[in-house]
């Protein structure tokens, strides 16, 4: 098969000694396996994500995203851009959308934009990993790959929001989607369909700002999880991930629960059932063991 | 005179205008038919003082203070459930940052409210790099109330933050030095232009100005 090239938004929290790093290191590993060559957009920046709108007004916010996509169309030309945040991922199109739908404002960006020689063509479109993952690989092609099928592991296929709305992938509801789901089964785990905490928010940005209401939030999530017998969560998203992984020591004392429910991206599961080390899964990035893994990972 | 008091002036009487004309797709206000899917499918719905159909009916009351200085479009998630569900396809999620927006451009937010100013930390943060240095937003949440409240944050957050730091997910070294992008001057220019741009806009539509 031809190699794949993307155009590559990593964003600030996959970066070294940022949260979501070790994403990154599975992201890096599952591609390697799958063929896919990822080029890092030269000297991108921030989307501003969710919680910009405070600071940053209308313009200032789709500048930003204008000028990550004009170094893309300028040094990555002819490639979709790929994003592996949630957050980078529906900030960008987001941006991208409203400047094709309002003309002043693409002629606004540009005059910011060629203050440094840069010019927003916005022809590019803007994906996330997983739609790379389903609709330009393709389940068959991705089970094709497993050497170590994730066998009697159950697993809870946990969308979340931004992944999912508004935009989410193509031929999936809202509702219900269940791309997660046919994931981990073509993985060779048990997949748990009817988990119904699936597109529920984790709080987002606001585990921050709000941290009781959001950590409310997170316990259902997880405590939907244990009620189905799952062994871990898997999430495309680095904001769930962190948020539904990090507080669980919090939400013990709080609640009294017992909670030690290890949290994987989709890319930690395919570099293990790819047959990769440990270390390439970014196992060691677990803040709570992922034990059934790093035990597949070891054999 | 402030701005929200020249704003006051120039919309008397008619707070959907001013909406209209100053928020963010503040013009899709007046399509809410106020069914309430919105208000039942937000996650902070029970935070919420006047969930979002309730925002949306009392921009067209004109009870203009009350939504401005409300908490309740600081509780969004940006989840984008109401989006997706909304009959009327309302782009309500961006309202709701939209009037965030123009609440604190007026200085209208209540104080010491969480996300609006976690939110400024956000935005400033990442202005200085153009990349988020989240060692240092972090520790600016934690004291963003002051130095007090901010230590007794700091160690409940001990136990995250050791868990980060032990998987290589949080660095000491950001303290220091931090991922920036590489073209500073570049970005900062291209920022400063479009805030320039976005001021300018303001001003035309704002008090003194046409209407």
């Amino acid at each position: 098969m031809a190699k794949k090239e993307y155009s590559f938004y990593p964003g600030c929290s996959s970066q070294k000694g940022a949260s979501s790093s070790n994403y990154l290191v599975s992201v890096q590993t599952m591609c390697e396996e799958l063929d896919v060559q990822l080029n890092e957009i030269p000297d991108w920046n921030c989307c501003s994500a969710s919680v910009g709108y405070a600071g940053g007004g209308e313009l200032p916010r789709l500048t930003l995203s204008a000028r990550t996509i004009a170094l893309s169309e300028e040094h990555n030309p002819g490639q979709d851009i790929v994003a592996t945040c949630a957050a980078c991922w529906l900030a960008t199109r987001e941006a991208a959308e409203r400047l094709h739908e309002d003309q002043s404002l693409m002629a606004e960006a540009n005059t910011a934009l060629a203050e440094a020689g840069l010019k927003l063509k916005n022809e590019t479109p803007i994906k996330h990993m997983a739609e790379i993952l389903i609709e330009d690989i393709g389940y068959e092609e991705l089970g094709a790959k497993v050497k170590k099928p994730l066998e009697g592991i159950k697993i809870a296929g946990y969308v979340g929001c931004q992944t999912n709305r508004p935009f989410g992938i193509a031929g999936e509801s809202f509702e219900n989607p269940k791309y997660l789901d046919k994931l981990v089964e073509t993985l060779g785990g048990d997949s748990i369909p009817d988990y119904e905490a699936k597109v529920q928010c984790c709080g987002g940005g606001l585990a921050f700002s709000e941290p009781e209401k959001s950590q409310e939030l997170i316990k259902g999530i997880i405590e939907a999880a244990y009620d189905h017998g799952a062994d871990m969560i898997v999430t495309p998203c680095p904001v769930c991930q962190m948020n539904v992984e990090v507080y669980q020591d919090q939400i013990n004392d709080t609640y009294g629960t017992k909670f030690k429910m290890p949290v994987v991206y989709y890319s930690t599961l395919m570099a293990v059932a790819y047959g990769r080390s440990a270390k390439d899964a970014a196992l060691n990035g677990q803040v709570i063991p992922a034990k059934q893994l790093e035990a597949l990972a070891g054999k | 005179m402030s701005m929200n008091q020249a704003m006051v002036e120039k919309y008397r009487n008619n707070f959907l205008k001013e909406v209209e004309a100053n928020v963010e797709e503040g013009e899709w206000v007046k399509m809410c038919m106020q069914c309430g899917v919105c208000s039942g499918s937000c996650p902070f719905g029970n935070h919420w003082a006047h969930p979002p159909q309730e925002l949306f009916m009392m921009i067209r009351a004109g009870k203009r203070e009350e939504v401005l200085t409300s908490d309740s479009m600081w509780m969004c998630t940006s989840c984008y459930n109401c989006i997706a569900r909304c009959p009327r396809e309302l782009p309500i999620t961006h309202l709701m940052h939209g009037l965030a927006h123009y609440a604190k451009r007026l200085g209208l937010v209540p104080k010491n409210q969480p996300t609006a100013k976690f939110a400024q930390l956000f935005w400033d943060n990442l202005m200085k790099k153009g990349r988020i240095n989240e060692l240092k937003l972090g520790m600016s949440i934690y004291f963003m109330n002051g130095f007090g409240e901010g230590v007794k944050t700091a160690l409940k957050m001990k136990g995250v933050g050791m868990g980060m730091m032990k998987t290589a997910r949080m660095s000491p070294m950001e303290m220091v030095g931090g991922h920036a992008v590489k073209d500073l001057s570049g970005f900062h220019k291209v920022l400063q232009k479009a805030k320039e741009l976005e001021d300018a806009r303001i001003a035309q539509h704002g008090p003194g100005h046409g209407a």
